[in-house]
């Protein structure tokens, strides 16, 4: 079964404390994968402004490595920092990973009368395009994300073993979140890109547990002609683009992400004060219903972080942690090894309505029920 | 040699051996109480004075002779009105198991003869042809390992469906905040008791069935609805509060259109949903047939017409100079005629020609759903040839309508409904499971509620099939009070309720294993495998042997 760990502070920190997590958590991998989302990032080599995109991924040759530097000199990107990791491969079992990169860019400038949404249009487009390329290639150039403030790192292998393969331990990147998952969906294949976090314009999700309504939530995903909803190698992508169609697409406030994933029963709208609009959102969103049993977690650009469960509640994801730093993970012992001095009366595993929201300051959780008013008063 | 003439031959003279289905009646066990000959609904069998020789030889007196006995037996007549119908009544009535029809193993020469007085062979039923292609469709994507199965009998799951035009979300978000129409929506049971008009149905029948639907509505909340059919609605059901379980059909012949129009300012609320029939998977391209056998003083009444006339509803609408003035006059009439509050859809037999049908309505904003009929489809009275020969299977016609849907992103917003065939050996449960994981949002079933309710005897073996002639012995598809008053509607009821219940129980024993409680699985097509590559290639699921 999948482990989720997540950690956000106001301080930034090393992943790899997120990783040790992940070995206490290690009962139940297969040791088929890690992903890693850094959000809120500091380079110890670079003061990194926020604003500019960060490339993430995975040449797995030198042509591949040209090939991609052509691209993004073609389309005015000018690189401004190149990360290197100090890579230790002898840990892990692939062969064909000539180089992790981690690259900072500007803008091309052109873009500088873009709005902010044609901005993060391109970003997808170009990220889309190198995917492509990689895949017109035999696969050797894989790309996680090309984004500001956001960088993911995956890999096939024990976490603890990845981490230490990328050097991760070297304090050289910190992050005021990091999103760790371990052990990918294998009932899709094996595949990079099948490893969570998930990743989309900003939006950012990972999720234990499998989705077994994931062909019809991909099928009417994949028909709504968003170039972003593509890839499915695992049936979680789907709760990542769910969460970004909601919230990015819909416009719609955090609350309704739930909403759409495990919508109320018809008898529990009648009792609820916009029971009619979310029944509404219920039917015009049914193809988006999941299926788990799952825990989602989900970060957003804002640094806002969020945890729900699948309705059936068979994965029970914990949070605990103290004010400007909390810690979310499906075992009670990842949230001990993550933030193990915490007052642990504050720690608390979402109920099948809840959503638990932590907004940027950190300061306090929020857990809002699905029958609690919903926020979106004109519409309600 | 006799000569010709005492011969009584004709080109239609058949023996027994002829027939359909032959009369086994064992002499030594007869009581000659007569219950057999009575409840016969073709008077196929007659009791009749026979002749025995007794040969005798008496040894001793060197002589040979025979004596005669005569006595009382069965006899099976053989002229084509009076053939058996293997219905099997008196075998039913029969107190020490003396009679029973069996199947001609034999050639079967009476079909040759079916077209008499200038006319096609008619019929009721359903094609005859035994094999289901949705009985070979398993579901086997069971939750092992990682993510185990979900328990059947103690979870909660959510089985029901929607009937009725589903808005993208960004269009309900866009019309909730500027407070514009949105389109009325039904949540239903995804088993849908199919169009049987009362007219085809006998009253106790149809009460019957109505009982059952309210019951299991409103003490069980298991929303099962059920379809008029042609033929109107009973004034007293449209004016009572059980009309929101029902389902008004519209079709051709507009009969019964007097009366609903007329109760619409005294109903106490709205009918589920107006079906639109245009077509009817058992006699497509052909219009509704209520025989005059079955137009007594009460359908003539509900119907406005004269009794005891042929009732053909033609193949088109009036309105119908195309699909689109059709879809747009009609379904935007209707609707209107209920303030836009009642779904209204259309139902159409399965075609080729269903995908151009479905674009059409996908751009007709008021059209709330489609129903696809497939080839297997039941009727009380067709053209035999109609029946057994035209027509579309229903799974290939919904997963290409499906999957059009989908490349268009538009498969939650036009549901879709299939029928034809559902439970056509029993597995209703399985056939309609599989239906709506090719893509349909429910199933309508008609037959299968016939056979398992009301314990009609029809069967693709080309056993009884009468309907169409008012006959029934079960008294399901009679107008004759004699007949329908050996069919208790309590005793339907009950046994509505018994086989919605068990549909439910199955849906869960589906659905569990797969991993799916939180909403019907409307087009998992990863779920479910097939047997024969060249199907599986069709409906695009996988191959298993």
């Amino acid at each position: 079964m999948c482990r989720l760990a997540m950690k956000t502070a106001l301080e930034a920190f090393s992943p790899y404390s997120v990783l040790t997590a992940m070995e206490a958590m290690q009962e139940g991998y297969d040791g088929s994968g890690l992903g890693l989302l850094l959000r809120g990032l500091t380079f110890t080599d670079f003061n990194y402004q926020p604003d500019s995109p960060i490339l993430s991924g995975i040449a797995h040759s030198e042509e591949a490595l040209h090939r991609m530097d052509a691209y993004m000199q073609e389309n005015g990107f000018t690189l401004k920092y190149d990360h290197e990791f100090e890579v230790n491969p002898d840990l892990i079992e692939a062969k064909d990973r000539f180089k992790y990169f981690l690259r900072v860019y500007n803008h091309p400038k052109n873009w500088k009368d873009f709005s902010t949404e044609q901005v993060e249009n391109e970003l997808m487009l170009s990220r889309l395009a190198l995917r492509k390329n990689g895949e017109d290639h035999g696969g050797d150039l894989t790309v996680f994300s090309f984004w500001p403030d956001v960088a993911i790192m995956k890999e096939v292998g024990w976490p603890l073993d990845v981490g230490n393969t990328l050097g991760l331990n070297d304090n050289r990147i910190t992050s005021r979140i990091c999103m760790a998952q371990g052990r990918q969906n294998t009932n899709y294949g094996i595949n990079l890109y099948a490893c969570h976090p998930f990743f989309l314009q900003g939006v950012a999700t990972m999720t234990n547990g499998e989705n077994t309504a994931f062909i019809p939530i991909k099928e009417w995903l994949s028909g709504s002609n968003f170039p972003g909803y593509m890839g499915y190698q695992s049936d979680s992508e789907v709760f990542a683009h769910i969460l970004h169609y909601v919230t990015k697409q819909l416009k719609l406030p955090l609350e309704a992400y739930k909403h759409v994933l495990t919508p109320l029963k018809t008898e529990e709208f009648a009792k609820h004060p916009q029971g009619e609009f979310l029944r509404g959102l219920r039917d015009s969103c049914r193809r988006l219903i999941i299926d788990g049993p799952n825990a989602v977690m989900g970060t957003l650009p804002d640094e806002t972080t969020l945890l729900v469960m699948d309705a059936k509640k068979l994965r029970p994801a914990t949070i605990g942690g103290n004010p400007g730093e909390w810690a979310l993970a499906s075992e009670m012992c990842g949230v001990d090894a993550m933030i193990p001095e915490r007052d642990k009366t504050l720690d608390y595993q979402p109920m099948r309505e809840n959503t638990v929201i932590i907004p940027p300051d950190r300061k306090e959780y929020k857990i809002w029920s699905q029958f609690d008013p919903f926020p979106l008063h004109q519409a309600a | 040699m006799v000569s010709i003439r005492s011969i009584p031959s004709t080109p239609s003279s058949l023996t027994y051996h002829d027939l359909p289905w032959v009369i086994e009646h064992r002499e030594d066990r007869c009581t000659l109480c007569g219950k057999c000959t009575s409840i016969c609904p073709k008077e196929a069998i007659q009791l009749t004075y026979r002749r025995q020789r007794m040969p005798q030889l008496e040894v001793l007196k060197k002589k040979r002779g025979s004596t005669y006995r005569t006595f009382l037996g069965i006899r099976q007549k053989t002229n084509l009105n009076n053939r058996c119908i293997g219905c099997g009544m008196c075998s039913m009535v029969c107190p020490n198991e003396a009679i029973a029809p069996v199947p001609n193993s034999n050639d079967e020469r009476a079909r040759f003869h079916s077209h008499q007085n200038g006319d096609a062979a008619k019929r009721g039923g359903r094609r005859n042809v035994r094999e289901s292609l949705l009985d070979r469709i398993v579901f086997n994507r069971i939750s092992m390992l990682t993510d185990p199965a979900l328990d059947a009998g103690r979870h909660e799951f959510s089985v029901n469906t929607l009937l009725g035009r589903v808005l993208s979300p960004e269009e309900y978000l866009k019309r909730q905040m500027a407070g514009e129409w949105i389109p009325p929506t039904r949540e239903i049971f995804p088993f849908v008791i199919g169009s049987m008009s009362f007219g085809a149905l006998s009253p106790n029948m149809w009460l019957g069935l109505l009982q059952g639907v309210a019951y299991l509505n409103e003490v069980l909340g298991i929303p099962v609805v059920m379809c008029t059919g042609e033929g109107g609605c009973p004034p007293w059901v449209l004016r009572s509060p059980f009309l929101k379980y029902i389902v008004l059909q519209i079709a051709s012949g507009y009969f019964g259109w007097d009366e609903i129009i007329r109760a619409i300012p005294e109903m106490l609320c709205d009918p589920a949903a107006i079906e639109i029939k245009y077509g009817q998977g058992a006699k497509p391209g052909d219009g509704g047939l209520l025989m005059w056998f079955k137009v007594s003083k009460l359908i003539a009444r509900l119907r406005g017409v004269p009794e005891g006339v042929d009732l053909p509803s033609p193949p088109v609408h009036q309105t119908l100079y195309s699909i689109e003035e059709s879809v747009m006059k009609m379904i935007q009439s209707l609707s209107m005629a209920w303030n836009f509050k009642v779904p209204v859809y259309p139902k159409i037999s399965g075609s080729t020609s269903a995908k151009s049908v479905l674009n059409n309505l996908v751009r007709n904003p008021y059209a709330s759903a489609l129903m696809i009929d497939g080839v297997d489809g039941g009727t009380g009275a067709a053209y035999n040839v109609s029946m057994e020969a035209t027509g579309h299977p229903i799974a290939s016609n919904l997963r290409e309508c499906y999957l059009d849907l989908v490349a268009q992103g538009k498969q939650n917003e036009i549901p879709l409904f299939a029928a034809g065939g559902v439970g056509k050996n029993g597995n209703v449960t399985q056939n309609g499971m599989a239906l709506i994981m090719l893509g349909a949002s429910g199933v309508h079933i008609g037959k299968y509620v016939m056979q398992a309710a009301a314990g009609c005897l029809g069967s693709e073996k080309n056993r009884c099939n009468v309907c169409n002639i008012g006959i029934c012995p079960k008294g399901i598809t009679s107008q004759n009070p004699k007949l329908y008053r050996r069919l208790d509607p309590d005793q339907v009821a009950q046994r509505v309720v018994d086989l919605f219940q068990g549909i439910q129980v199955e849906m869960k024993k589906i659905m569990a294993p797969l991993g799916r409680s939180q909403s019907l699985p409307i087009g998992m097509s990863d779920a479910i495998a097939i047997d024969d590559k060249a199907a599986a290639d069709r409906l695009q699921i996988k191959y298993v042997c």
